[in-house]
């Protein structure tokens, strides 16, 4: 696993950013860059959603505790 | 002296010699244990000269009208069963026969029970689910909410058959964001309710919710999720647990404690996963605040840009002017990767305050004679309501500064 946010943590970081923009209050080169992040967020949420293809495992006893191998679904 | 009547024994050829008594029972045993008939085995029977021994362990035979075998439940599997033992009631047993060779006896060690017959069923049923109440563990303040972005689902279920199945799919149709986790576990007879145990407990640690299901069945194929010992392993699971047992009709103890208690598998796979198509919805509105809220920002600046105009120094508005311009360029760069309507305007907007910055011609402007009011840190005075009576202000002029104090003010003209 790498530690590239997951869709939960991306969609919430956009949601804060939109928060942090509509509050309106920001000076505008920090807007900018909110608003830069939020892009960022707002992109890897539909990278994910794009590019996510469903891993299906079975829990399997192995020589040390469990594995898990892959679970054929027609 | 010798007996008249004794023959001299001499071993033949091809005749075996007399053997022990312990040696007679060893061979029993070894018969016995190695044919495999004899091993996990299903025997129904009615329960009769029940004893529970100090230790925990429980005696008894199993009998039915024409013969009878002798029983041991050790105290280990005694508390895994979720229901007592009474004389009379009808029993399937599963377990192993072997021979003790010191009282040379035939014996099945029993090692799981159910109840046979819908009295029994019903009269188990009962006992447990009052005692679990009572114990608070059906409560709702005990449920807890799913996870609304789960990224591992564990599914406890048998690994063949429809359900396994049902579940994936309407997963993989809804949320293919999470992996699934599949923990094979026996769904019916003796064995089930310890296989499921183990399985929910091994992918409890490995996920985020857990559905525990099972296609419809009769009663007793279904009994396995009455069972206590299972029960309590749910109420305590470290994730969520959403139960899918049987038919819509069908309630079983599980049911009671589970987070929350779907109609069939497929509802469980449903409500455990959100819907990718409902989740681009929600992004793209997500996104469409985004662009708004910055374009409002921008038609702020704008604004204020606008006012400026009149009041700036020569070199201070161009410092500000010349930041603006450079944050409204990469503003405008950002945007032009992007390529809904919405954002279209939005840099429309972006390119009209571009050229309105480079139509102002500060110097022109403030050679004119006007001059801005500044707090001593430099800040500058945009508003009459930002100044109270008494503060100290500075006024620039094109050539200098001269330093005032507010003698009335908090008002806009």
């Amino acid at each position: 696993m790498t530690d590239d946010p997951t869709f939960e943590e991306s969609l919430r970081a956009l949601e804060e950013r939109v928060e942090a923009l509509s509050r309106g209050d920001l000076p505008l080169d920090q807007a900018l860059a909110v608003f830069e992040e939020g892009l960022a967020f707002y992109r890897r949420c539909h990278a994910i959603l794009a590019d996510s293809e469903q891993r299906v495992t079975k829990l399997v006893a192995a020589a040390e505790g469990l594995a898990e191998e892959p679970f054929p679904v027609e | 002296m010798m007996d008249p009547i004794a023959v001299p024994w001499e071993p033949r050829p091809g005749v075996p010699a007399a053997i022990t008594v312990s040696q007679l029972a060893r061979l029993m045993r070894e018969t016995v244990r190695s044919n495999p008939l004899l091993s996990r085995i299903l025997v129904r029977g009615e329960v009769s000269n029940l004893q529970t021994a100090p230790a925990g362990h429980v005696f008894f035979t199993l009998k039915d009208a024409t013969a009878q075998v002798s029983c041991t439940l050790f105290r280990e599997d005694a508390e895994l069963l979720g229901f007592d033992f009474e004389d009379g009631m009808d029993v399937v047993v599963s377990g192993d026969v072997d021979v003790f060779p010191r009282k040379g006896t035939v014996q099945l060690l029993v090692r799981a029970a159910t109840p046979a017959g819908v009295g029994a069923f019903w009269a188990a049923y009962q006992r447990t689910r009052k005692k679990l109440a009572a114990e608070g563990l059906f409560d709702s303040a005990r449920k807890r909410p799913l996870p609304s972005f789960p990224r591992r689902i564990g599914v406890v279920t048998s690994e063949i058959g429809a359900v396994v199945h049902d579940i994936v799919t309407i997963l993989r149709r809804r949320y293919p964001i999470a992996h699934i986790v599949v923990a094979p576990a026996l769904v019916q007879g003796p064995g089930a309710p310890a296989s499921l145990r183990r399985a929910l407990a091994v992918v409890a640690d490995r996920v985020d919710v857990v559905i525990l299901a099972r296609g419809g069945g009769s009663l007793e194929d279904l009994w396995c999720f009455n069972d206590e010992g299972l029960a309590r392993a749910v109420a305590s699971c470290r994730v969520p647990v959403v139960s899918a047992i049987g038919h819509e009709t069908d309630v079983t103890i599980v049911d009671f404690v589970a987070d929350v208690r779907a109609a069939t598998p497929s509802a469980a796979a449903e409500l455990v996963s959100p819907n990718s198509v409902e989740l681009v919805i929600q992004l793209n509105e997500t996104g469409r605040l985004l662009a708004q809220s910055i374009r409002e920002i921008v038609s702020d600046a704008r604004e204020r840009v606008k006012g400026l105009r009149e009041r700036m120094s020569p070199r201070g508005l161009r410092r500000s002017v010349e930041s603006n311009r450079e944050q409204l360029e990469r503003m405008h760069d950002a945007l032009s990767a992007l390529s809904s309507r919405e954002i279209f305007r939005l840099r429309e907007n972006l390119a009209a305050v571009g050229r309105r910055l480079d139509l102002l011609s500060p110097l022109a402007t403030l050679q004119r004679g006007y001059a801005i009011a500044e707090r001593e840190d430099g800040h500058i005075v945009a508003r009459a309501t930002e100044v109270e009576e008494g503060d100290a202000l500075a006024v620039r002029f094109q050539d200098g500064r001269i330093h005032v104090h507010v003698k009335g003010g908090g008002q806009a003209v």
